[in-house]
């Protein structure tokens, strides 16, 4: 069987698994949403009752699994009590927020991380390198929150951004320009704390790799025959680093839809993020199924994506 | 027979393609103890000759190779002249050295499955080197490389040329790593033990190569060894090393015939052992040379062969021999190269 069919076999298993474990812990967690109805003394028990069997919560598990598993070929992710509406519709707008947020901010990253990255590898030990390397353990040892929070202090302080939300309140009155710039100025605080949480990570991995590389007998045969160090860089060591930093690079699209959810809480931003904690207090039970569930797929995704992309990249991989 | 001792002045005006005068290689950072590699190294060779380098493991061997290309790690102390062409190659600029390397001076290395890279084609990393050295069009470079495959006798060039590293047997990734080094037709190629790993048969295919090679293009050749058998009726003149010196140097039928250092003939003992005709072994133990290369940090007065020497007397211990020249072009040093 094709390696790809294989790892996409091996993708659904895991989806399934998965899939159950979360119905199960949400199962184990104590309390549900009608709890609080109950505290309210003009609502009856009967009515309560009604309630929870309309919405199948009066069924054992395995019943409820089979009939949320039957909602998602529907295409509706269950229902939402809080909303009264399908899952799939909330967490389609909330995804493509958070989506929006994570795709600048990863892209971002990594382009600025691969060419800084490979320049230090290539000068070991230079200030350049050694202020890099100090930085980025600073940035790694400081939790987003905090970067996040410090960084709206300032603008707080500065007036020079807009804080909280994903547009400005006057939006729909605005010309298409002005749209995007004001869309453009409320990233900017989410986007940087995400840059800044995932750039040294990044960082450290391309220059890892590529000094690793850079000290094979091939770059030095290469050398030895004249080879340009430009050449060198780009066209010798880098295709022969590259397999780790697409393992990481899968990695970082399968977090796409769950690498930003504290930082849209704090920052404000109208994603997932912000939409799960919602949901996870008032035990909006399908809510959250779904968020997780929809986190998961994008994870197994990346590991596809990171998969092909080895097989496209390393010969030898496509030999085995 | 009467010995002159030679001074570095008196040596020959004749132009030589390569002259290395004095060349002392140590490793080593700052304020640690240095440890030579190379020891006063004196070595020439003319346009089109095949010198042969002979010597065990640790002699400075690889050394010598990766000074001429200017290819010492960072933590590598020079001192002498390599003079190419008259021109020195130590303290050269980079970028110099960059159009000298795989250009007019190439390395053959020692383990070309190693030394190619595992994730692009060969024919690809033959047609880089070209490019790096001419202004050929990536069309031209790519029939360049394929013409160079032809060369070094692989027939199926096309086939090779769109081939990873390890799609290819031992025997195909060495007439790779010649043709790769043979490309820009360079003065002079250095090839540091290129049949190390291979078999006996291979190893002889391989040498064929070469020589061919070496007439067709008129290639100066550095043969790096520790088998002088593969330097009988190839190399024309065989340099011995010994603990980052070369000990003895000389036309190979000299070298051959009469060798004068007690290193030399212990390393020619060791081969001339074929099997009688009648198949049965020759009579009596392997020969072997006592003792093993000296750790060169721990190097006091004195020969550095002289521990493991059969003809050592006082004088050995104390004094370093100079090197002198008993017949035109022999040179040795050791105090009984007579006896």
């Amino acid at each position: 069987m094709n390696y790809l069919t294989r790892r996409l076999i091996h993708g659904i298993m895991l989806l399934i698994g998965a899939s159950i474990l979360c119905f199960l812990f949400a199962d184990f967690a104590p309390g549900s949403f009608f709890d609080e109805i109950k505290l309210n003394p003009q609502i009856s028990p009967e009515t309560v009752a009604a309630l929870r069997s309309r919405y199948g919560l009066d069924q054992p598990m395995p019943v409820r699994y089979v009939r949320w598993a039957k909602s998602v070929f529907r295409g509706e992710w269950g229902y939402s009590f809080a909303y009264n509406a399908p899952v799939r519709s909330l967490l389609a707008v909330r995804a493509g927020n958070t989506l929006l947020l994570t795709g600048v901010a990863t892209f971002l990253a990594w382009l600025i991380a691969v060419p800084w990255g490979i320049w230090i590898a290539a000068h070991p030990g230079r200030g350049i390198d050694r202020l890099s390397m100090g930085s980025t353990s600073v940035l790694l040892s400081v939790p987003e929150l905090v970067l996040a929070l410090g960084l709206l202090y300032l603008v707080v302080r500065t007036h020079a951004l807009p804080v909280g939300g994903m547009v400005s309140l006057r939006f729909d009155q605005l010309g298409r320009w002005s749209k995007i710039r004001d869309l453009a100025t409320h990233l900017v605080i989410p986007v940087t704390t995400l840059v800044l949480a995932n750039l040294p990570i990044i960082l450290r991995h391309v220059r890892s790799s590529m000094m690793e590389v850079l000290k094979a007998p091939f770059i030095q045969a290469a050398r030895g025959h004249g080879i340009s160090k430009a050449s060198l860089l780009f066209h010798y060591a880098l295709p022969a680093a590259a397999n780790p930093l697409i393992s990481l690079f899968g990695f970082s699209m399968g977090g796409l839809l769950s690498g930003s959810l504290l930082v849209e809480v704090v920052t404000g931003w109208p994603g997932l993020g912000p939409l799960l904690l919602e949901a996870t207090m008032s035990r909006d039970l399908y809510v959250v199924v779904g968020v997780v569930m929809s986190s998961t797929l994008f994870m197994i995704l990346g590991n596809l994506l990171a998969d092909a992309m080895l097989l496209a990249a390393d010969p030898r991989v496509r030999m085995q | 027979m009467k010995s002159i001792p030679i001074g570095r002045s008196s040596r020959d005006e004749i132009p030589r393609l390569l002259r290395v005068c004095g060349l002392s290689v140590k490793y080593g950072a700052d304020g640690q103890a240095l440890e030579a590699a190379l020891r006063q190294l004196d070595l020439e060779i003319s346009a089109g000759e095949v010198v042969g380098i002979l010597g065990e493991s640790g002699c400075g061997k690889s050394t010598l190779a990766l000074s001429i290309l200017g290819l010492l790690p960072a933590d590598a102390r020079v001192d002498g002249s390599i003079l190419f062409r008259n021109e020195e190659l130590l303290g050269m600029s980079e970028a110099q050295l960059r159009r000298i390397r795989g250009a007019k001076i190439s390395l053959i290395n020692q383990e070309p499955g190693l030394a190619l890279s595992p994730v692009m084609r060969v024919g690809e990393q033959i047609a880089e080197v070209i490019g790096a050295h001419s202004g050929l069009k990536r069309k031209a470079r790519k029939q360049e490389a394929e013409a160079m495959l032809r060369a070094v006798n692989l027939t199926n060039a096309g086939r090779i040329c769109a081939a990873y590293p390890h799609q290819l047997s031992g025997g195909e990734l060495h007439r790779v790593a010649i043709g790769q080094a043979l490309a820009c037709r360079p003065d002079l190629v250095i090839a540091d033990e290129p049949t190390r790993s291979l078999d006996v048969i291979v190893q002889a295919e391989i040498l064929g190569v070469l020589r061919n090679l070496k007439q067709k293009f008129g290639t100066a050749l550095i043969f790096i060894t520790h088998d002088p058998a593969l330097l009988v009726g190839f190399a024309d003149r065989v340099v011995v090393m010994y603990a980052g010196r070369a000990v003895e140097q000389g036309p190979s039928s000299r070298m051959f015939g009469r060798p004068l250092h007690p290193y030399t003939k212990g390393l020619l003992n060791l081969v001339a052992r074929v099997p009688r005709r009648d198949g049965s072994a020759p009579a009596g133990l392997l020969p072997v040379i006592p003792g093993g290369p000296p750790y060169l940090e721990a190097l006091t007065s004195g020969c550095a062969f002289e521990p493991r020497c059969s003809r050592k007397t006082e004088i050995c211990q104390s004094e370093d021999p100079e090197e002198l020249m008993p017949e035109a072009g022999h040179r040795v040093s050791c105090f009984h190269h007579g006896s």
